[in-house]
């Protein structure tokens, strides 16, 4: 009771008052937002949408090409992986030294793109890549692009690794059975391991897509027309700036927007780890003779 | 790749700054994370419910929100964050104290964003903690505070450690966009300076900027590998 009364008692003095008292809950500056009868109030909303569209346009065109991408990058790190360890004996001595040699140079390149484009700040590779890519010759058009390039960047290779993490996790016993069916390395990637690893990598899939969502928001910075540009526009068009009011509006959207991912990852997980139990359910007892052995030998 | 050795004085002041508010910004993220965990897990509803919020709004509102609040929101309460002018700190991070409050307002975007993070990597370690220690502690009279002090949080904190090195690893690559929020002189504000204003070639300003990054952000995230690994092998 005594803390319910103290949070009331901080939540009004520290917040409410001096809010109230700037005049940040009048009507001028919620009206817009919150009042169907206010002239600009279907203007403003429209905009807004116009903002959620684009953002999750942005969002939709990153993810899809971070998924691609991706796994892609996990299926060849993978297959060097296993092309390291091979010898090529049966060729000719220099072909199959530069064979290995490639593939050596390979995988350090894919290990060094991982690396540099996970350690980066995406608002950084998004920033460089909107005002690189025209120096270099490449006009894209659209700001869009840049921006889905800039996210594609840095979520490829989270999502890569997650994938290549789920692969790397699986009992060793599928790759084997795989390859003793007479599976190819790139077939057993294809048909045995990659599969196995989206369904248990599923919840961080979606998880990484919040992300996503929410890194669209630094699309401001190379003035795509996202929805924090937008309400930055509408609130240098109203007759009483309202930055508060507004930021706020479209922080609880992107909030709840986020939340339902956040719930939705939490029950595909709660899903899955149903569905491996039930798979595994009959328990493997170990013959009698095998245990009474183990605990005499313990004794 | 002249301009890494002209300016080479821009990018070391910059990565200086970008590393200060880091350390400011972890220490407060990291203090407000674990008040918000013994919140979320104290036997008081509504403490557990301010808790909740809290790690709710910030885990799914974007950064960049929140910083427009730190620069616009905290004005209009009549703050310039001068409560984080604390005396002996200000002699060794001299942006603490200056009257543009843009770096204090960055710190205390970060920390409250962070600090949910941060929260939700100590109660997964709390979470590993047997429910037996607990009750336990309980049952010997220890009050709720000396529980969480002397048996759950230094078990806890031990769990926790990888979770929070990647929590601080992603707010370290976070404090770029203070650069766009008036903090000037930081890393990639610095960057953007010299590409846009001085016209330097945008490639090696970029490598520059990089590097900056990197050389904090990699092996931070190799000591963390290592400590997993270590942990793996212990189990």
């Amino acid at each position: 009771m005594v803390t319910v009364l103290l949070l009331g008692a901080g939540a009004y003095y520290l917040v409410y008052r001096p809010l109230d008292e700037q005049g940040q809950f009048s009507m001028e500056l919620w009206g817009p937002l919150i009042d169907p009868g206010n002239e600009v109030f279907s203007l403003v909303w429209a905009r807004l949408r116009d903002g959620f569209v684009a953002t999750f346009i942005a969002a939709a065109l990153a993810i899809v090409s971070s998924l691609v991408f991706g796994t892609g990058l996990a299926v060849l790190r993978i297959q060097l992986k296993s092309l390291n360890k091979r010898r090529f004996t049966g060729l000719i001595a220099p072909l199959a030294v530069a064979l290995r040699g490639l593939s050596w140079l390979l995988t350090i390149v894919s290990r060094l793109f991982v690396e540099i484009f996970r350690g980066l700040p995406v608002v950084i590779t998004i920033f460089f890549v909107a005002s690189a890519l025209p120096e270099l010759g490449v006009d894209l058009g659209d700001i869009l692009w840049y921006l889905v390039i800039g996210l594609t960047l840095y979520n490829m290779v989270v999502i890569g690794e997650i994938l290549r993490s789920g692969m790397e996790g699986l009992p060793g016993g599928q790759r084997e059975a795989a390859e003793a069916m007479g599976l190819s390395p790139f077939q057993t990637t294809r048909m045995i391991l990659l599969p196995q690893a989206f369904r248990i990598m599923l919840p961080a899939l979606i998880s990484q897509l919040v992300v996503v969502l929410k890194d669209t928001s630094l699309g401001f910075i190379i003035s795509y027309e996202e929805v924090l540009r937008v309400s930055g526009q509408i609130i240098q068009a109203l007759p009483e700036p309202n930055p508060i009011q507004v930021y706020a509006v479209v922080g609880v959207i992107y909030i709840a927007v986020n939340y339902a991912l956040s719930k939705l990852a939490e029950y595909t997980q709660r899903r899955l780890a149903r569905g491996r139990k039930t798979a595994g359910l009959p328990p493997e007892k170990p013959p009698a003779a095998i245990t009474a052995e183990a605990e005499t030998a313990l004794n | 790749m002249r301009v890494l050795v002209d300016h080479f004085d821009v990018f070391a002041g910059g990565l200086w700054l970008t590393f200060q508010l880091c350390l400011l910004s972890a220490i407060g993220a990291l203090l407000l994370g674990t008040v918000a965990a013994v919140m979320r897990i104290s036997p008081i509803p509504p403490m557990r419910w301010v808790g909740a919020a809290y790690v709710t709004v910030f885990r799914n509102c974007p950064l960049t929100i929140v910083f427009f609040f730190a620069a616009f929101g905290l004005p209009a309460l009549g703050s310039n964050g001068d409560f984080l002018r604390i005396p002996g700190l200000t002699t060794i991070f001299s942006r603490l104290g200056v009257d543009i409050p843009y770096f204090r307002f960055a710190i205390i975007a970060l920390s409250v964003y962070t600090g949910a993070f941060v929260c939700e990597a100590i109660r997964s370690g709390i979470n590993a903690v047997p429910a037996g220690q607990a009750e336990a502690a309980r049952a010997i009279g220890l009050t709720f505070t000396q529980n969480l002090r002397f048996v759950v949080l230094p078990q806890a904190w031990k769990a926790a450690i990888v979770p929070l090195g990647s929590v601080i690893i992603a707010m370290i690559k976070n404090s770029a966009l203070a650069g766009f929020f008036g903090l000037v002189g930081e890393l990639s504000n610095s960057g953007v300076n010299l590409t846009s204003a001085l016209g330097e070639p945008i490639i090696p300003v970029f490598i520059g900027v990089s590097i900056g990054f990197l050389i904090m952000t990699v092996p931070l995230g190799l000591l963390i590998d290592h400590v997993e690994r270590r942990r793996a092998v212990a189990r």
